[in-house]
């Protein structure tokens, strides 16, 4: 089987089984747009958290990838959404070993410092979104806080 | 559509019902000569064209229903086994979905040909009217095989998988006290909770002292992927054995550092060689190679 990789799609997360697809499709997506392996692999375990997040927390959702080009750079951003009970604590949500499961409470901020940009945008009640983008060949962003 | 009447029937639907009956022999024999029938019944023509009866059959008892466009009409279940078996041995034969699509879409000309040639003098209408409704009931038959391989499909990849879990887990005695895991593929909960039992059995066993929990055919080592590990190593401890995960590739490590993932005291090693060496060594075994004995000091 093979995916669409190197064009814009959208994957359903509906089950354990969407979360290898969603793994396969980004591998084959980092790795037509020319990710090396260390950073396909960055990218595949923060949409792998991601997307356990939109199963589990929001009951749900979908995957949308989009390979991206800027100036020669080239780049792929992913967009998890769901429609669950979305995040009253977006810091807190963050913040390493904080979870509401029974999870290592590592997957949104482990996410994060796997990837060059991050957002999120939740609000209780109204759904998660979380939009993540990395670039090919660009050194791993300088982490901020502590 | 017109019902007013050329024939005796009325409706197109029960016209075609008639042409069906009437034409039975005529359309299984024409069916029994295209590639989907031909190419499943190959031992004898006559039971490609029995096959075909059975279907025209089919084809006239939805047609009498007045369901033509319903693919869980009652007249379809009768062939329901039998067309899910002709998709299936062309499916491994080779073909696409979209072949096997295609082929059941090219039993349509055949019929329709028949019908055309039943119809010399009837009004314009009513011929279109019964195309129609031909092409309606073919297309449904196309429905219901589509439907009933889409479930065939199902079932066997969640039996294929039920397989997968338990041919997937093998645990390998290295040495006298020293088991080893060969993880492969997806570690989702299913597969780490088989694997924590085989494991644990097998420290019982074998008497181990030591497990090596080999990573190296697992392709994304997330959060969840360790905790499962990292729960596996705790039982392992409990039961008096020392677990060392092995075959930590280098994006993974770089990986696992950046997600913060910290495996605590658990020993890691970079190859299944090095965990066994290590294991070696704290059994306290050395391993002399033959040709160092006759080696002489210069």
């Amino acid at each position: 089987m093979h995916t669409a990789a190197g064009s814009q799609a959208r994957l359903p997360i509906r089950s354990d089984m969407d979360l290898v697809w969603v793994r396969q499709h980004v591998r084959q997506a980092a790795a037509q747009i020319g990710f090396g392996l260390v950073d396909q692999t960055k990218l595949v375990t923060a949409a792998s958290e991601l997307a356990r997040n939109t199963l589990i927390y929001g009951g749900g959702g979908t995957m949308e990838t989009e390979p991206l080009t800027d100036g020669g750079a080239r780049g792929l951003r992913l967009t998890f959404a769901d429609e669950g009970p979305g995040i009253a604590d977006l810091e807190q949500a963050l913040s390493d070993g904080f979870t509401s499961g029974e999870g290592l409470g590592l997957g949104l901020g482990g996410a994060r410092r796997l990837v060059h940009e991050f957002a999120i945008d939740s609000a209780p009640g109204a759904g998660t979104m979380v939009r993540v983008t990395s670039w090919v060949g660009r050194p791993p962003r300088p982490r901020e806080e502590s | 559509m017109p019902e007013q009447a050329h024939g005796t029937a009325g409706s197109p639907t029960l016209e075609i019902r008639d042409f069906l009956r009437r034409r039975r022999e005529q359309i299984a024999q024409r069916w029994a000569d295209e590639p989907l029938f031909r190419a499943v019944f190959t031992v004898s023509r006559d039971e490609a064209v029995e096959a075909g009866k059975a279907v025209v059959d089919a084809l006239a008892q939805v047609a009498d229903a007045e369901r033509v466009e319903d693919p869980d009409a009652a007249g379809f279940t009768a062939v329901r086994e039998q067309l899910a078996r002709m998709a299936a041995a062309r499916s491994r034969a080779g073909l696409s979905s979209a072949q096997v699509s295609a082929e059941l879409a090219a039993l349509r000309p055949p019929v329709e040909n028949l019908l055309l040639e039943d119809l010399p003098d009837a009004p314009a209408e009513q011929v279109r009217a019964c195309a129609g409704t031909l092409g309606v009931l073919m297309g449904t038959l196309r429905v219901v095989v589509t439907q009933t391989a889409l479930s065939e499909g199902q079932a066997l990849i969640d039996r294929q998988r039920l397989q997968l879990l338990e041919v997937a887990t093998p645990v390998i005695k290295l040495w006298d006290g020293v088991v080893a895991v060969p993880l492969i593929g997806t570690l989702d909960s299913a597969r780490s909770q088989v694997v924590m039992e085989t494991l644990l059995e097998s420290i019982v066993e074998q008497q181990a002292r030591f497990a090596i929990l080999d990573i190296t055919g697992v392709p994304t080592v997330d959060s969840l992927v360790a905790q499962h590990l990292m729960k596996t190593v705790a039982a392992a401890r409990l039961m008096g054995a020392e677990c060392i995960v092995s075959g930590i590739r280098p994006a993974i490590a770089q990986t696992m550092v950046h997600l913060g993932l910290d495996l605590g005291n658990v020993v890691t090693r970079a190859s299944l060689a090095d965990a066994l060496g290590y294991v070696l060594h704290e059994l306290g075994v050395g391993i002399v190679t033959p040709g160092a004995k006759g080696a002489v000091t210069r």
